[in-house]
């Protein structure tokens, strides 16, 4: 590759990249993100090379090794190009058939599409795909044209066009304007004004400046931010250069959680390629603006995602939060004013550039402009990745693009945020989804998690997992966040163990609001939000645990108790074969009987009672009901009669 | 030198630029209670009993007097019933894991009869520290090594010799004689070869 020199050498060179690639009039793009890849996706992508090469086609036909579609569940994924046809779970096996009937005869492989539970038909194209319809994936959508490792796919697609159009006709202030217009908000947390930070950033005294990208995604289940940086690498590092390019810093830094190792691998290989284009470093494309950018790998602690905590971590210090009261933006990474955004937000830029204010502006709601991509999981039917314009409701996003509760179980709460965020109940469905709306009812958007949960889960036993997750990751140095979370902790281990008391209730009240007050970073200040909004949603749950020794969802094993109905009992002797502790006893047409004393609640009885007797019940908890004696006989049936 | 002048407790103070509030309101002779202050050492925050509610404007929050620096025209209270409940409940939550230092007089100072909360596990022995900092921060501000360092993080946070960093101690034990819960003495006991 050699030097591009000048905006219109770029300019030359996009244009000869695309009268090269004329020729290619079909695609097959493989995804090789995180997910896929654990599914043998590369194994895909050889195959597909191999068949062509064989059959003398590659040179019209290109596969193209990309990162995350969004729909993990289903991969490894193939989107075939122009059609946009979509094959799921396709194996090496596949491949053959998929050459010789889509790609030479325009041929659908039937089983390899997505199947629409609520029409009962297949879908062949993205837009008929329930899980993609919905979406607005301008953002994430890149990830399909785009392999990672080759600069070129990115040029190829428009990409480093924001760039040179503000170094060739914009100045710093332009730039700065049009994201303050943009009404971009972080996506990293808290949602706060990107263009209002630069501006801190760019008028704070002190030189050099320095502009940075969090990609630390700490949060359990999250994984936009590694799908963003390992599909399209360019478009982060784009959108850091235009903001270094506004404020007036010649140096990045990229931090990185050391376990994204498809990430840090591609990430070098795009900084690389970058410079080799002269993208990156001195002078770049003759304008006289000079950038480079460095990689930190953190070491994986979710509080280094902090800001001043990541700014420490990148000196070379603990990982910590730092307790001033002056922001990072005017004095951060070696006292320097440092401007940090997160991996989503620097990608917005370069859209914005491209695309103008007004644009993005279009998308979104008043408060809250253009796109979230959101980690979907749990309790639906497809999960994944997903983009959509801010403002969609949680409905749209659980049930149309989820596809509803998985198993038809009910609804019962969706938790956003990341560990610090909020469970938001039934009655709230159709919030529209931004950054206001979401702290209004308790929660937040965080970074973009989206938990959905089920009747089967326990709230209580939700919080707890949260905050168990807090106390291990919080840095332990103020006394609010580390001793608060000790108690919460102990308190709700408490609760769920039906030892808790109702004055327990308030006391984990008290201890919120007391954390959200004194703790010395966002942390503590957040931590408490778990129990909070479960609290004011789900009260009756927590009083059902402290009062009456119940565990409604029936998950908190100390509390539920396992029991055997006497009328539907065959004495198959299924549950008293394989019952681990030896707590069931019967024999040959006896009614069978649960000693609650040495029942270890593992549930194996539940489970394995043929369901055609269901004779054993799980009931929240409560003193069992009395058994009855042993040496009673079983309830005869008698032929063809239903029980 | 450039002084700013805010009034701490209704009187009118004025302060070095730069200062924190703490020392502002300790020259003016207020008595506001820290663990993790000391005059050689860097301000940490992290004990959180210096905080205080401050006033500018209409809008009032809390802040740890030790970092937040003087403003002209700030208005400060340093026993307000808000930071009176920060300071019962941080007492409540220390009682249990460092009963034997300075907890003791502020739960008499601030009227704290008994905490409403326990150790993890009952009969578990107290570790009778706060995590102040205070001996890590001067080992490694003043005493120049890294001898006494933080282990764990979160609740698993502890203070401890660093085994690998045994010939950074300069044997200054200032990390005995600073320590707020006489902690340090009884880690001598565990370390019988520290002279
Ligand atoms: C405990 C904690 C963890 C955080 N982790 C992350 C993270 O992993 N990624 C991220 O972008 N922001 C994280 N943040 C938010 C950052 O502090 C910061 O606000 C953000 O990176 C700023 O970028 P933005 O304005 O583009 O969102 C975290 C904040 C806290 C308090």
């Amino acid at each position: 590759m050699k030097k591009l020199k000048s905006v219109v050498e770029l300019k030359q060179f996009r244009e000869e990249l695309l009268a090269e690639r004329k020729g290619i009039k079909k695609s097959i793009a493989v995804c090789e993100g995180t997910g896929c890849h654990a599914y043998k996706s590369s194994a895909v992508a050889d195959a597909f090379e191999k068949e062509l090469k064989q059959r003398g086609l590659d040179a019209g036909i290109a596969v193209r090794r990309t990162g995350c579609h969004g729909f993990c569940e289903r991969g490894p994924m193939a989107k075939i190009f122009p059609q946009k046809i979509f094959y799921f779970q396709v194996k090496p096996e596949d491949v053959a058939e998929i050459v010789e009937s889509t790609l030479l005869s325009d041929k659908l492989v039937e089983r390899l599409l997505f199947f629409d539970e609520k029409t009962g038909k297949r879908c062949a194209c993205q837009d008929e795909i329930p899980f993609y319809k919905l979406q607005d994936q301008v953002v994430f959508g890149n990830n399909f044209l785009i392999s990672p490792k080759h600069i070129e796919d990115y040029m190829a697609a428009g990409g480093y066009s924001a760039l040179a159009r503000a170094l060739s006709t914009m100045t710093p202030l332009d730039v700065l304007e049009e994201v303050k217009k943009s009404g971009l908000r972080g996506r990293g947390g808290g949602g706060f004004p990107a263009g209002l930070k630069w501006d801190t950033t760019r008028n704070a005294p002190g030189e050099p400046k320095y502009v940075i990208v969090n990609a630390d995604e700490g949060d359990p289940g999250a994984y936009m931010d590694r799908s963003l940086l390992e599909g399209n690498p360019h478009s982060v590092l784009e959108g850091l250069m235009l903001g270094a390019y506004a404020v007036g810093s010649n140096q990045g830094f990229i931090y990185v959680r050391q376990e994204y190792s498809i990430a840090i691998e591609n990430l070098p290989i795009a900084i690389e390629q970058a410079k080799q284009l002269g993208l990156l470093g001195e002078n770049i494309l003759g304008t006289g603006f000079s950038f480079d950018v460095t990689i930190h790998q953190g070491a994986g602690a979710f509080v280094s995602g902090e800001s001043s905590a990541l700014m420490s971590a990148i000196e070379g210090r603990v990982g910590e939060p730092r307790p001033k009261y002056i922001r990072t933006a005017v004095r951060g990474l070696w006292d320097k004013p440092s401007n940090l955004n997160n991996v989503e937000t620097w990608a917005n830029v370069p859209l914005i550039i491209n695309n103008g204010s007004d644009w993005f502006r279009s998308l979104g709601t008043q408060g809250s402009k253009g796109t979230k991509i959101f980690s979907l999981v749990g309790k639906v039917k497809c999960t994944g990745l997903v983009e959509v314009p801010m403002g969609v409701t949680l409905r749209q996003i659980v049930y149309d693009i989820g596809g509803g509760i998985r198993n038809d179980r009910k609804f019962k709460a969706v938790q956003t945020g990341g560990p610090s965020g909020g469970c938001i109940p039934e009655q709230y469905l159709d919030l529209p989804v931004d950054f206001d709306e979401l702290s209004k009812v308790g929660s937040m958007m965080g970074s973009g998690g989206l938990i959905v949960m089920d009747e089967d889960t326990c709230m209580v036993d939700v919080a707890k997992y949260f905050t168990n997750f807090l106390a291990q990751e919080s840095c332990g140095k103020c006394v609010p966040c580390r001793e608060g979370l000790r108690q919460m902790k102990r308190i709700l281990q408490n609760i769920t163990r039906g030892k808790g008391a109702e004055a327990d209730l308030n006391t984990l009240e008290e201890l919120g609001a007391f954390m959200k007050e004194a703790s010395l970073c966002a942390l503590g200040q957040t931590a408490a939000n778990p129990v909070l909004s479960t609290l004011r949603y789900f009260r009756n749950e927590y009083e059902a645990h402290v009062l009456h020794g119940q565990c409604p969802a029936r998950v908190c094993r100390d509390l539920i108790v396992f029991y055997i109905d006497p009328l539907k009992c065959t004495a198959c002797g299924t549950c008293r074969k394989q019952c681990p502790t030896d707590a069931i006893s019967g024999d040959k047409k006896l009614v069978h009987i649960i000693d609650q004393e040495k029942c270890i609640k593992c549930g194996t009885c539940f489970q394995v009672c043929p369901a055609r007797f269901s004779a054993v019940s799980r009931l929240p908890g409560g003193p069992a009901p009395a058994p009855v004696a042993y040496g009673t006989t079983v309830v005869q049936k008698a032929k063809g009669e239903s029980r | 030198m450039k002084t700013v002048t805010l009034k701490i407790n209704g009187l009118e103070v004025s302060a070095r630029e730069g200062a924190s509030v703490l020392d502002a309101a300790r020259a003016a002779g207020f008595d506001i209670p820290t663990l993790c202050s000391h005059e050689e050492l860097e301000p940490a925050g992290v004990c959180r009993f210096c905080m205080v509610e401050i006033t500018r404007g209409t809008k009032s929050r809390l802040v740890a007097s030790c970092v937040y620096p003087v403003e002209n025209g700030l208005e400060v209270q340093t026993e307000s019933d808000r930071v009176k409940k920060i300071r019962r409940m941080l007492i409540e939550l220390l009682l249990p894991v460092a009963p034997s230092g300075p907890i003791g007089a502020l739960a008499k100072r601030y009227g704290v009869e008994k905490s409403r909360f326990e150790l993890d596990n009952p009969g578990q022995a107290p570790a009778n520290c706060s995590l102040c900092g205070l001996c890590v921060r001067y080992c490694e501000q003043i005493g120049g090594g890294d001898a006494v360092g933080f282990l764990g993080r979160g609740v698993s946070r502890k203070v401890a010799l660093m085994p690998d960093k045994g010939d950074e101690c300069v044997f200054c034990r200032k990390c005995y004689s600073i320590c707020n819960s006489g902690r340090f003495v009884e880690m001598a006991e565990v370390f019988p070869d520290q002279p």
